[in-house]
């Protein structure tokens, strides 16, 4: 019998850590921790695997004891179950694991069982050929890099391969785009996939370095990358004289410090330097002067990960996936207003509304699905009716939102879409490096109109300086953060104008989510219970029992309390 | 390369020191020959880092947008609440700094904040206050 407890970040913070410390001192079986299966709404996650497997969610330390006991009457515990087979689940019939098939399943420091699964066969298949066969099978298999851009995995390489004398290769886990954070599912969960795809990437090109950039946000990924990569070293599957096959490769972490620029490949080069994170201008681009002024490939985690997926499988049958112009499958992190969060691996073309209403599950009872934020904050916001496009990166470009790392988050019908702008834009605004003009300046007025119209101070005429400011910035700066900045407004401006034409000449939000423009009433079904009065801090309601309430606007700071706790239903949000 | 190491000597200071101060930079700009301006220049650049003393615990309020549309605006409020501080800023006790950060990957279970270091999701008032009386005690 095997027992595994999803104890990635989101199953720590679920509270896993008392249910494994109990289940392993409970019971006379193997306990393992595994990284996470993707179902974070349903963590954290007991799997218990014997003639059949149970899977088990939401376990806490109160009601582990009843899978003890189950697990002791050789018995399954029905109230807890939710699957004996993760494709049973709506979650998963869309879905295709390929990069993330050992996520929640492996225990992700142990070689053997990585190995186990058809890891380093990868590896493996690749030293049999001569590295450029090896640029080639990347190329054919038409993998494009997941860290936002789509640039051709195989073109990069080859770039590089025919240089000679020092090169680098940079894993790009800096995963700083808000909302996404699928690379550190990766690098918790399954570490050596990535590291094979880099050793995969070393043969290739010709490099004998490589450096994994991540956050210092992700303590528990750089720790286990940590030991994964002593474990490959140990196994000769880093180091010197790799496998046999006479060539070297010696990988390291570095560890950011909190800014999200340094995800763009020539700020981290920068940062790994020890400068400030702030992009160098491109050309040249790191291919030809990157670290050190040496020929560099930067990719993401994901891209190494698919690397060695593509390795194992065959560059052939990895091309059978996906649609005409990009190839596999994406691994991307569900947020926001949204039944069923997490993170899914689902073939390029997989068509939006099928990753929200039948993966996901929808927005949550009783709220209406307003708009898909794709990308981040380089990213737009794609409303309902678009939501027959497919996945991929020039269809949601055409939509003026971009594929980015992977995140997507779900807007509900109670936000507002100029708050949302407002506060990608505020995001932007505090993480521009402030080197190029347009960015650092633009950023912050188009900040400034945005938070006059929320507050109800725009004026006829700020839309159109909005747009002509916004495509300056777009046009002039230096790096795709500023760039891209200005999709939030330029996307939430095509599909919602008439939500800043409320704000702008009605003085309403429409959503009512903007404080300044909402206001809070009592209406004719107050019972006169004097609820409100006792919750109000700042006592701006006052009237008698059993008659009707008033709130005195001057002194309401609509903090919605008494909205909240109305038993009525009298408390009217105007 | 001295310069390389310029941010891990940064984080072992603040680990020690709890921030950076100038004299820690100049003794830095000495042993290393690297100078006083630049390790400045990289010391306010990374929001990891802070060039003014700390509280002992650091909270640290996720604004990614899945904890915005999930409310993280009410945790600074409840946090203001009880501990009478906006975001940079620390308590006269010097008990406590607050922050914002960007996305700490909790997404699925907004909103989350980092209490020195630690994450702690799905926060609400009550959450909220039991942490600090906790931190307090
Ligand atoms: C502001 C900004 C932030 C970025 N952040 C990331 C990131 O967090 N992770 C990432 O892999 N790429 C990020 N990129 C893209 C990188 O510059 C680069 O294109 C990527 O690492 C290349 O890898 P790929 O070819 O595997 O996609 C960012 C780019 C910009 C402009
Ligand atoms: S948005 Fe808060 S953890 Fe990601």
């Amino acid at each position: 019998m095997r027992i595994t407890v999803g104890l990635a970040t989101c199953g720590i913070s679920a509270g896993g850590i008392p249910v494994f410390e109990t289940l392993k001192k409970e019971l006379d079986c193997k306990v393992e921790k595994v990284g996470c299966i993707g179902m974070c709404h349903n963590e954290p996650i007991v799997t218990v695997s014997d003639d059949k497997t149970y899977i088990y969610g939401n376990v806490t330390k109160d009601n582990v004891d009843k899978i003890i006991r189950a697990v002791k009457d050789k018995k399954p515990c029905a109230e807890l179950l939710i699957a004996n087979d993760i494709n049973e689940l709506e979650f998963y019939k869309k879905q295709k694991r390929l990069v993330t098939e050992n996520c929640g399943v492996i225990n992700p420091l142990d070689l053997d069982q990585y190995k186990d699964a058809g890891g380093y066969s990868g590896l493996q298949n690749a030293v049999k050929l001569q590295p450029e066969q090896v640029i080639q099978n990347i190329t054919d298999s038409g993998l494009r890099g997941r860290g936002g851009a789509g640039f051709p995995t195989g073109m990069k390489w080859k770039f590089i391969s025919g240089k000679k004398g020092k090169k680098y290769l940079i894993c790009n886990g800096d995963e700083g785009d808000p909302g996404a954070f699928m690379n550190r599912l990766v690098m918790e969960s399954d570490p050596f996939k990535m590291i094979e795809g880099m050793t995969i990437g070393a043969y290739a090109t010709g490099a004998d370095e490589g450096i994994i950039y991540t956050r210092a946000e992700y303590p528990l990924a750089i720790q286990t990358l940590e030991i994964a990569i002593q474990t490959a070293y140990k196994e000769n599957l880093l180091g010197k004289d790799i496998l046999g096959k006479g060539f070297n490769f010696d990988l390291r972490i570095q560890k950011g410090a909190g800014a999200f620029v340094c995800g763009e490949e020539t700020a981290l080069i920068n940062s790994i330097e020890g400068k400030r994170g702030s992009p160098r201008p491109r050309p040249p681009y790191p291919a030809e002067k990157g670290l050190y002024g040496k020929p560099t490939v930067v990719n993401n985690v994901g891209t190494w990960a698919h690397v060695a997926t593509i390795m194992k499988m065959g560059a052939k049958e990895y091309a059978k996936i996906g649609t005409a112009k990009t190839k596999g499958t994406k691994v991307i992190c569900l947020t926001g207003h949204i039944k069923r969060t997490g993170v899914i691996e689902v073939p390029i073309g997989t068509k939006l509304k099928e990753i929200i209403f039948d993966i996901g599950g929808g927005c949550p009872d009783g709220t209406k699905f307003k708009a898909l934020l794709s990308g981040g904050p380089a990213g737009g916001c794609i409303p309902e009716d678009k939501l027959d496009t497919p996945l991929d990166f020039e269809p949601l470009q055409e939509l003026g939102a971009i594929m980015g790392s992977g995140g997507l988050v779900v807007i509900n019908d109670k936000s507002c879409m100029v708050d949302v702008a407002k506060y990608f834009m505020n995001f932007t605004q505090e993480e521009s490096c402030g080197k190029c003009t347009p960015c650092r300046e633009g950023t912050k007025r188009l900040l400034e109109m945005l938070q006059s119209i929320t507050r109800g101070a725009g004026k006829p005429g700020d839309i159109e300086k909005i747009e002509k400011l916004s495509n300056f910035v777009r046009d002039n700066s230096l790096c795709g953060l500023g760039q891209n900045a200005p999709n939030p407004i330029l996307s939430t401006l095509r599909y919602f104008r008439q939500e800043y034409d409320a704000h702008i000449t009605d003085k309403a939000c429409p959503a009512k989510a903007c404080l300044d423009l909402v206001s809070y009433h009592i209406t004719e079904h107050c019972k006169g219970c004097g609820n409100c009065e006792k919750h109000c801090p700042t006592k701006a309601i006052t009237g008698k029992l059993k008659e009707r309430f008033f709130i005195d606007q001057e002194k309401c700071i609509k903090c919605g309390v008494c909205f909240e706790n109305c038993a009525f239903k009298a408390i009217e949000k105007r | 390369m001295v310069q390389d190491l310029l941010l891990p000597i940064l984080k072992h200071e603040q680990k020690k020191s709890g921030y950076i101060s100038e004299a820690a930079i100049k003794r830095i700009s000495i042993q290393t020959g690297i100078p006083v301006s630049r390790i400045f220049g990289v010391a306010t650049f990374y929001s990891m880092f802070h060039t003014k003393p700390q509280g002992k615990n650091m909270i640290e309020v996720c604004h990614g947008p899945s904890c915005h549309l999930n409310g993280s605006f009410n945790v600074l409020k409840s946090l203001y609440k009880s501990l009478k501080i906006k975001p940079g800023e620390t308590t006269k006790d010097k008990k406590f700094s607050l922050h914002t950060c960007s996305c700490i990957g909790c997404c699925d279970k907004g909103p989350a904040m980092l209490l020195n270091g630690k994450q702690y999701t799905l926060l609400d008032e009550t959450k909220l206050k039991a942490i600090i009386k906790k931190c307090r005690s």
